[in-house]
């Protein structure tokens, strides 16, 4: 059976590029086709029809045209537009953020529709005045889990002992905790605080629900952001772009409370 | 397939090549470009050819707002009767012809070559924000116009200039971002049409 010439899709853009003089490749992320690309005709025009539906952390319905090479966008409704995201600096940037690990961790055509729950989920509760460093830790630790790399952290990753209420380690290579015995063999593993590893156990365990509840020191948010950073980036094997730019952003001290 | 590149002489094909490397010029105008410029007067040539060396040698960066500039300071930066009060802050030197066709704004500008973006790694220090913060702190000025685009990037970068201009006491405003002129409104998104509600004018 031949593919349709033209579908259509909810999506959550998630990228975009210039092309030519006035188009656009959009990267977009689907509920059922996965991580898809498209062009955009002339959406760089200030009356195209379609821009501003296909702008940076839109939630809309696209349509497109089946094309030899990459498929073509003709038509775009916005469902979401997330305007109070985009109205502030501090959940623009986390939302970036978000879409650029989506992007990082996902090849195209892989339906994953969890993930893209995941996202959109993350956006609207970042609009929602939800805690944005929760929200963005909660939201890591399920990516992790819903594109294969879910970190174990009841047992030992070594000699699957359940931990102690002690100091362990978490060792990126091994994908979770080491028991204080195993990570001595371990050069790449780190301390973590008990509190810290029970903190991720509960965001990895519980819905955000109950996870909005909790009320995390300074000290500790930045304890489980290092962690999962280092986590990410030795997943990647690179550094991930936005999180220097939330980095700078926190450094000028320009972050609303 | 055959290598079309030896049905015409190395000179010609090196110029179709060189031609096809600029933007929006395929192969073909690439041809058509080189072939029109064979038959042409060699004086076109030569002008064409001068034109485009001056432009890479003779203009540099104004001194002052980092729009193009023949001399140390751009022909708007230099011209007299400019109200010095206001600033316009853009992302490329094309937007300025663009504001200045409007004749709306009698003021100054500051380009600061492209807009923060997280996710391609642009952050402050790759556009000429220092230099406009410092231009704030030494001159008389009472109000910025961000004139950055309204897409998340150029939006993102107004956001930022905003928490940093506004604690220097200089009023900050923001383009207008509503309907264009002669579209429908049926086909507005709705990050537009929220802004064109919250900014509408009494008539």
């Amino acid at each position: 059976m031949t593919k349709p010439r033209s579908y259509q899709t909810e999506a959550i853009i998630i990228k975009k590029t210039k092309l030519g003089e006035a188009d656009r490749i959009l990267t977009l992320y689907t509920p059922l086709r996965g991580k898809l690309q498209g062009v955009a005709k002339g959406v760089r025009r200030p009356r195209s029809k379609l821009s501003g539906h296909l702008e940076l952390l839109t939630y809309s319905q696209v349509w497109f045209a089946r094309g030899r090479n990459i498929d073509t966008i003709t038509g775009c409704q916005t469902i979401n537009g997330f305007i109070e995201l985009k109205s502030h600096l501090e959940l623009t940037s986390v939302a970036l953020y978000a879409t650029e690990l989506v992007n990082l961790f996902t090849a195209e055509h892989i339906e994953n529709h969890p993930l893209f729950r995941l996202l959109l989920e993350t956006m609207e509760r970042l609009t929602a005045d939800a805690d944005s460093r929760l929200a963005l830790r909660y939201f890591e630790l399920h990516l992790l889990d819903k594109v294969g790399y879910r970190p174990r952290l009841r047992q030992c990753t070594a000699c699957h002992q359940p931990l102690a209420a002690v100091s362990n380690f978490f060792c990126p290579p091994s994908g979770g905790m080491l028991c204080p015995t195993c990570a001595v063999e371990q050069p790449t593993a780190f301390t973590v605080s008990v509190n810290a590893l029970k903190v991720l156990c509960y965001l990895q365990e519980k819905d955000f629900a109950a996870a909005s509840r909790l009320r995390l020191s300074p000290e500790l948010e930045k304890e489980l952001e290092g962690l999962l950073r280092s986590y990410l980036g030795y997943l990647l094997e690179r550094e991930v772009k936005s999180a220097t730019w939330l980095d700078s952003l926190r450094e000028q001290a320009l972050l609303g409370p | 397939m055959k290598d079309r590149s030896q049905a015409t002489t190395e000179t010609v094909s090196n110029l179709i090549e060189l031609f096809s490397g600029l933007p929006g010029i395929g192969p073909k105008s690439a041809q058509r470009l080189a072939f029109f410029l064979l038959r042409a007067p060699t004086e076109h040539s030569r002008r064409l050819a001068e034109a485009i060396i001056a432009v890479k040698e003779k203009t540099r960066l104004c001194s002052c707002c980092f729009n193009i500039a023949d001399t140390d300071t751009c022909p708007i930066c230099s011209d007299m009767q400019r109200e010095t009060s206001s600033i316009c802050v853009v992302e490329q030197p094309q937007d300025i012809p663009a504001l200045e066709h409007t004749g709306a704004f009698k003021g100054l500008y500051h380009v600061l070559h492209g807009a923060i973006s997280p996710t391609e790694g642009v952050g402050t220090k790759d556009l000429r924000i220092n230099e406009l913060i410092e231009r704030l702190k030494n001159g008389a000025i009472d109000e910025v116009i961000l004139g950055t685009n309204p897409t998340v990037e150029g939006e993102t970068t107004a956001m930022y200039l905003s928490r940093l201009i506004t604690p220097l006491g200089i009023k900050v405003t923001r383009l207008a971002r509503g309907l264009p002129y002669g579209t429908e409104l049926e086909y507005a998104d709705d990050v537009t049409l929220t802004r064109a509600i919250e900014g509408r004018q009494k008539l």
